[in-house]
């Protein structure tokens, strides 16, 4: 079995240099939820910090009295391919999503050194309970689409694809 | 001649929608376990131990099993003895699906119009509404709530009538192939084979509706759902992609009559957070 490893978000290349595909992490820090509306609206300027962030490609349902957050499982991340290496470019960490990256991903991912992590989609509930607080950030408009910024604790990953170009689904 | 208040329609699609978004069907979790017993990945093997999990605390915390919370696709099978009084079908189940959606915390995917992403409905209406007349003075409401990522992996195909069957078998196995990682497997597969291009997306949306394990009651259409089963599974595609021998929970077969030159095959692909529940009025 891989090992278990702890990051901490914003990431910092040395962490994620040593990384590997097939890495198990728990992910620690603050993230951004970005998917397709959100993407399009900020192009290169996130209304974030962008250097060393984790993006999520996602989108949770409403959050009932009481909750942090509702649900917040991932969506499929290549409708983000075509975004994606102009974010690496500006210092864009790591992606959290499902499913298989362009090769174009993954070239800026080796140039820039960043990650692709997945997370079990579907299991969306049990991602909810590793969100310890959550605000909008950007984009209210946008409802569920919305930019959150999200403090997350072992939210549970698997490194799919490497900084160096490995990648589990290959 | 029995009479059915809309609204009570309405208050009853309410409650599927609540039920099906929040309650894991035994018929799915039972699957599940069976694989967690047979998958020899240890990444798949805890993929679907979080997806049990997962349930758990759904069914508990009244939480939806997934964010993507679907489209409300309704059949109805409407008695031939039943009389809706005090409104009408399609706008109760709108109703019942508006309200669902708005008091659950369920996540609205709907867009007005399909070219313009801004213009959510707010309250995850229309409905796709499948109605039905069929004899007594029953109705029968089935609520599917379908997400787009499995959705989008789906097939259709119009064959030639000469199609040999290993050519159908490669078309299902290559949808499935193709969804791969992105349609969140492990998969419940539909296939509809025959009645014309309309009808066959149909029949593979219905096929998903046969519980998961009984498999169809033709002994043909039964062993070629295994075999099928058995393929998919030996893909190495696996829980969330991640290799493993669960890409598949069940492939369901449903066929119909056709034009004697047309071979119409469709394959709708389903994720594991199946969500599917039917009520009786």
């Amino acid at each position: 079995m891989p090992k278990l490893k702890i990051i901490q978000a914003p990431l910092d290349t040395k962490i994620v240099t040593s990384l590997r595909a097939g890495d198990k992490v728990l992910i620690n820090g603050t993230i951004f939820t970005a998917r397709d509306a959100a993407h399009l609206k900020f192009g290169t300027k996130p209304p974030f910090p962008i250097k060393g962030s984790i993006i999520y490609y996602a989108s949770p349902t409403p959050t009932p009295p009481g909750k942090i957050i509702g649900s917040i499982g991932p969506t499929t991340s290549s409708r983000m391919d075509t975004f994606s290496p102009a974010l690496l470019k500006l210092g864009l960490k790591g992606m959290i999503g499902k499913g298989e990256r362009s090769r174009e991903v993954i070239a800026a991912m080796k140039k820039y050194k960043a990650v692709y992590l997945v997370v079990p989609g579907g299991v969306a509930a049990l991602l909810s309970k590793h969100v310890t607080k959550s605000k909008v950030r950007a984009y209210p408009e946008l409802g569920s689409e919305a930019v959150y910024e999200l403090s997350v604790r072992e939210l549970p990953a698997i490194v799919a694809i490497d900084s160096k170009g490995n990648n589990l689904f290959a | 001649m029995r009479e059915i208040e809309a609204k009570k329609i309405a208050s009853t699609v309410r409650d599927l929608c609540l039920e099906a978004n929040t309650n894991l069907s035994e018929d799915i979790l039972a699957a599940l376990n069976k694989a967690l017993a047979r998958e020899t990945s240890p990444s798949g093997r805890e993929i679907i131990r979080q997806i049990l999990q997962n349930a758990v605390i759904a069914k508990k915390e009244k939480l939806p099993i997934c964010q993507d919370t679907g489209t409300a696709i309704v059949f109805v099978e409407i008695g031939q003895d039943v009389r809706i009084i005090n409104g009408l079908l399609v706008e109760a189940v709108n109703e019942g699906v508006s309200q669902g959606y708005r008091t659950g915390f369920l996540r609205k995917s709907q867009v007005a119009d399909p070219l313009d992403r801004n213009s959510n409905t707010c309250d995850n209406t229309p409905a796709i509404i499948h109605s039905e007349l069929v004899p007594g003075e029953e109705l029968k409401i089935g609520l599917l709530c379908k997400g787009g990522g499995a959705e989008n992996r789906s097939a259709l195909k119009m064959f030639n009538p000469a199609t040999s069957q290993t050519e159908i078998d490669e078309f299902i196995i290559q949808t499935v192939k193709n969804a791969g990682p992105n349609a969140c497997p492990p998969l419940i597969v539909g296939v509809g084979i025959g009645s014309n291009f309309d009808g066959v997306a149909l029949l593979a949306k219905k096929a998903l509706l046969r519980p998961v394990g009984r498999h169809a009651s033709s002994p043909f259409t039964a062993k070629w759902e295994k075999a099928l089963l058995n393929r998919i599974n030996s893909l190495n595609v696996g829980p969330m992609g991640l290799g493993g021998t669960t890409t598949a929970l069940a492939v369901n077969i449903e066929k119909r009559p056709c034009h004697i030159s047309s071979l119409p095959v469709a394959v709708n692909i389903e994720c594991h957070a199946h969500r599917y529940k039917e009520a009786r009025l």
